[in-house]
C-alpha cells in the first residue's frame, strides 16, 4: 500500500477551482519534488494535504495508508504522521516554543493511545534536536517564532520534523526568503530526516533547493494539473527552459 | 417627596433596609450614618441604563429579586463553607472567613498575629461604637448607588489595620463563602489600613459551597495605604454561575505608595466590580489589571475609576476579557487628572476577545485631563482568535480546543505577567487553568 496517495483531486477555494483532477502516489522512503509556476495550485496541494479550512474539495480523495484524509481533523492528520513544514510559519506570542512543543507532542502521542511524555524526558529530547540543527536554547524559551529571522522559523519547522518524527513530510517552499548559508543549514536538517520509511514532498519554485535535497522524482504542476512527470534530471531540465512549455501543455 | 421612578426590585430593598435596620450593628451616630447612606442609595435608586456609568449593566433589568437578608450561618453551612475553603486553600496565607457575610471565627486564622498586624471583625467594631471605623468603612463614596446600598446595610467584614514599618511576610486572604442553601443577600465591608513603610499582599476570594446558588453577594473593601507602603492583591471572583456579586473597593495612596493590583472573574451570573483608585500622595503608582473569563450567560462588569489628584504619580491599567457563548464583558476605565496633577503618566489598554459570534464586550476607556504637562493614554480592541495561528497549532496535533486554551493563555497572559508578586501570579494562573480547564 502506498504511504500517500492523492486521486484525481478537485479543490475550490471560493468558487474557482484551484486543482482540476490532479494525482500523485508517494511510497515510503521516497522524496517527490513537485515544481511549477507561482499560481500552479502547489500550495493549496499542501494545505488540502494537512487540512486547513477554506478549501472546498469538489472530487477525488487523498489516501495516507489507505485511509480518507480527508475525513481527518487537521490534529489528526497530524498525530498519523503527516507533517507540513509552512511557507510561512506563523509567529505565536505569549506560547513558548517549548509549551507549544511539549503540548503538541503529547496531543500527538495520546491520539495514538501512547503514554504522554513527562517534562524532564521532553527536555532531553528537544535538547538533542536542537544542538544536532544548531538551534539555540533559548529559542525554544521565546514565543513560537516570535521575533525569528526567516532561517530561524524554518529551522523550527525542522526541527518540529524531527521531534514528531512524522511519515510523511511536505516541505511548502521551504526556500522562500533564506539566502543561500540558511538554504543549507535547513537543507542538511531535512537530509538528516531522510529514511527507508519515511517520504518527503518537496514543494519549490526552483530548481536551486533541488540540489541540496535530491529528490528521487520531480513532477511538474501547471494550472491545477501534474503535467509531468520524471526523474531528477526533470528539474535541470526546467532549470534551462523554464515553465513556458508546461503552460502552454496545460 | 421622592420622585424617583422605582421596580419592585428597588421598592423591596427599601423596604429590606427598614425591616433590618435596627438589628444591623452599630447604634448612634452609625446608625444615622447608615440611614444617610440608605437616603443616598434611594435619591438614585437602582442604577440602570439611562446613567452613564451603569449604561452596559441595567441593575434594574437584571436584578429582579431582592432576596432576604442571609441568616447567620448554622453549624451545617458552616462544615459545607469549610469543605470549600480546604479545596480551594492557598498555602501559606492567612486565612480571614466570611461565610454569608458573617466572619468566621473558627474558619479563620486571626489569632497569633504578626507583630504590627491587628485582625478584628467589622461587626465587633461597630457593636462597640468604633466611630473611627465605622466612617472609614461605610461612608466611603456614598455618591455611587450601589456602595451606598453596601455602606447602609454591611452586617459584617473584616479590619485589618497594619502599623507603621510592618511589612508582612504571610500574605492575608479573605474569602467569602456563600453557603446558604436558601437564597439570600450579604453585605460586607472591609477596610484595611496600611501605615507609613507597611507591606502587605492580599487576596479576596469568592466561592460558592455546595449547594449554594442563587444568591447575591454585596461587598466593599476600603484601602488606605500610607506613604511608602505596598499593597499587591489579587481578588478572584469565581461565584456560582447563577449568583449576583456587586462589590467595590475603594483605594487611597499616600506618597510614594505602591499599589499593584490584579481582578479575575469568571463566576457569577452578574457582576460589577467598581474600583476607585485615589492617588492622594506625591509619587504614588498604581497598576490595577484584570482579566474576565465568562461564558454562557454571564454578565461582568469591571468598572475602574483612575484619581490622578497630584502630580509626579503614574498608572497602569492592562485588562483583557475573553467571551464566549452568549456571555457579556464590559470594561470602563476613566482616568481623571485633576489640575494640579502635572507630570501624570497614565496609560490604559484594553483588549478583548470574542469567541462566540453572540458574545459581546463593551470597552469604554475614558481620559479626563485637566493638567498640561502629563503624560497619557489609551487604546481597545475586539477580536476573535486568529484562525491562521488556530490551523498552525492544529497541524500540529493540537485539538482545537487546546489550541484555543494555548492562546487564551497567551492572551490573558499579558494581563497576569503585570502581577508583581510571582506567588500571586501562580494564583491568578491557577484561576485561569481552572476555567480552561472547565471549558474543555
Amino acid at each position: 500500500m502506498s504511504l500517500l496517495e492523492v486521486k484525481d483531486l478537485q479543490v475550490r477555494v471560493e468558487e474557482r477551482e484551484i486543482l482540476h483532477g490532479l494525482s500523485l502516489t508517494v511510497n515510503p522512503g521516497e522524496v517527490h519534488a513537485i515544481m511549477g509556476p507561482n499560481g500552479s495550485g502547489k500550495s493549496t496541494l499542501s494545505h488540502v494535504i494537512a487540512g486547513k479550512p477554506g478549501y472546498e474539495v469538489t472530487g477525488g480523495q487523498i489516501l495516507f495508508r489507505g485511509e480518507d484524509l480527508l475525513e481527518m481533523e487537521p490534529n489528526e492528520r497530524a498525530a498519523q504522521g503527516v507533517f507540513l513544514a509552512f511557507q510561512y510559519p506563523v509567529e505565536i506570542p505569549g506560547v513558548t516554543t517549548w509549551n507549544f512543543l511539549h503540548a503538541a507532542l503529547n496531543a500527538q502521542r495520546k491520539a495514538r493511545g501512547e503514554d504522554e511524555i513527562s517534562s524532564p524526558a521532553f527536555l532531553k529530547k528537544v535538547r538533542e534536536v536542537a544542538r544536532s540543527l544548531n538551534i539555540p536554547q533559548d529559542m525554544l524559551k521565546r514565543g513560537v517564532n516570535v521575533g525569528f529571522s526567516g532561517g530561524e522559523k524554518k529551522r523550527n519547522e525542522i526541527l518540529q520534523m524531527a521531534l514528531f518524527e512524522p511519515a510523511v513530510c511536505i516541505l511548502d517552499e521551504m526556500d522562500s526568503g533564506l539566502d543561500i548559508d540558511a538554504l543549507r543549514i535547513a537543507a542538511d536538517g531535512v537530509n538528516a530526516l531522510r529514511s527507508p520509511e519515511r517520504a518527503m514532498v518537496v514543494i519549490t519554485h526552483y530548481q536551486r533547493l533541488l540540489n541540496y535535497i535530491v529528490p528521487d522524482f520531480v513532477h511538474v504542476m501547471s494550472k491545477g494539473r501534474v503535467v509531468k512527470s520524471g526523474g531528477k534530471e526533470l528539474a535541470l531540465e526546467l532549470e534551462e527552459s523554464g515553465y513556458a512549455q508546461f503552460e502552454d501543455a496545460a | 417627596m421622592n420622585v424617583v421612578a422605582k421596580t419592585e426590585t428597588g421598592r423591596a430593598l427599601g423596604d429590606a433596609f427598614a425591616v433590618v435596620r435596627d438589628r444591623l450593628p452599630g447604634e448612634g451616630k452609625i446608625a444615622d450614618q447608615r440611614r444617610q447612606a440608605f437616603e443616598a442609595y434611594e435619591r438614585s435608586g437602582l442604577p440602570h441604563r439611562r446613567i452613564e456609568d451603569w449604561k452596559y449593566t441595567d441593575l434594574r433589568a437584571l436584578m429582579r429579586e431582592v432576596l432576604p437578608l442571609a441568616a447567620s450561618p448554622d453549624d451545617a453551612a458552616l462544615s459545607r463553607a469549610r469543605a470549600v475553603v480546604q479545596a480551594r486553600a492557598i498555602e501559606g496565607v492567612r486565612r480571614l472567613v466570611l461565610v454569608d457575610g458573617a466572619f468566621a471565627p473558627d474558619l479563620s486564622d486571626w489569632q497569633d498575629l504578626e507583630k504590627g498586624l491587628s485582625i478584628n471583625p467589622l461587626r465587633l467594631a461597630l457593636e462597640a461604637g468604633d466611630e473611627i471605623v465605622a466612617t472609614q468603612a461605610l461612608a466611603s463614596d456614598v455618591a455611587n448607588p450601589m456602595i451606598a446600598l453596601n455602606g447602609a446595610m454591611a452586617t459584617d467584614g473584616v479590619v485589618i489595620d497594619v502599623a507603621h514599618g510592618t511589612v508582612l511576610t504571610q500574605p492575608l486572604h479573605i474569602v467569602h463563602v456563600a453557603s446558604g442553601t436558601a437564597p439570600a443577600s450579604t453585605f460586607t465591608r472591609s477596610l484595611l489600613r496600611l501605615g507609613r513603610d507597611a507591606g502587605v499582599t492580599l487576596v479576596e476570594s469568592y466561592l460558592a459551597a455546595d449547594g449554594a446558588k442563587a444568591y447575591q453577594t454585596h461587598d466593599g473593601l476600603v484601602v488606605a495605604i500610607g506613604d511608602n507602603s505596598r499593597l499587591d492583591h489579587v481578588r478572584l471572583v469565581e461565584d456560582s454561575v447563577d449568583a449576583f456579586n456587586i462589590s467595590s473597593a475603594t483605594v487611597s495612596l499616600g506618597a510614594h505608595a505602591h499599589f499593584n493590583t490584579f481582578g479575575l472573574t469568571s463566576g457569577g451570573h452578574v457582576s460589577r466590580y467598581q474600583l476607585t483608585v485615589t492617588c492622594a500622595g506625591e509619587g504614588s503608582t498604581v497598576e490595577t489589571n484584570g482579566v474576565n473569563l465568562i461564558n454562557g450567560k454571564q454578565h461582568a462588569d469591571t468598572t475602574l475609576f483612575m484619581d490622578h489628584a497630584v502630580p509626579h504619580c503614574a498608572s497602569r491599567e492592562v485588562f483583557r476579557a475573553v467571551v464566549d457563548d452568549r456571555a457579556h464583558s464590559v470594561f470602563q476605565g476613566r482616568i481623571i487628572v485633576r489640575p494640579d496633577a502635572q507630570k501624570t503618566d497614565a496609560k490604559m489598554m484594553t483588549r478583548a476577545l470574542l469567541l462566540s459570534d453572540d458574545a459581546e464586550a463593551d470597552n469604554k476607556p475614558e481620559l479626563e485631563i485637566f493638567a498640561d504637562d502629563v503624560t497619557c493614554g489609551h487604546g481597545a480592541t475586539t477580536g476573535a482568535l486568529d484562525e491562521s495561528l488556530l490551523f498552525y497549532m492544529r497541524a500540529r496535533g493540537l485539538p482545537e480546543k487546546e489550541a484555543q486554551a494555548l492562546l487564551i493563555q497567551a492572551f490573558v497572559g499579558e494581563a497576569i505577567e503585570t502581577i508583581a508578586s510571582d506567588e500571586l501570579r501562580e494564583v491568578a494562573i491557577a484561576a485561569a487553568q481552572r476555567w480552561l480547564q472547565a471549558r474543555a
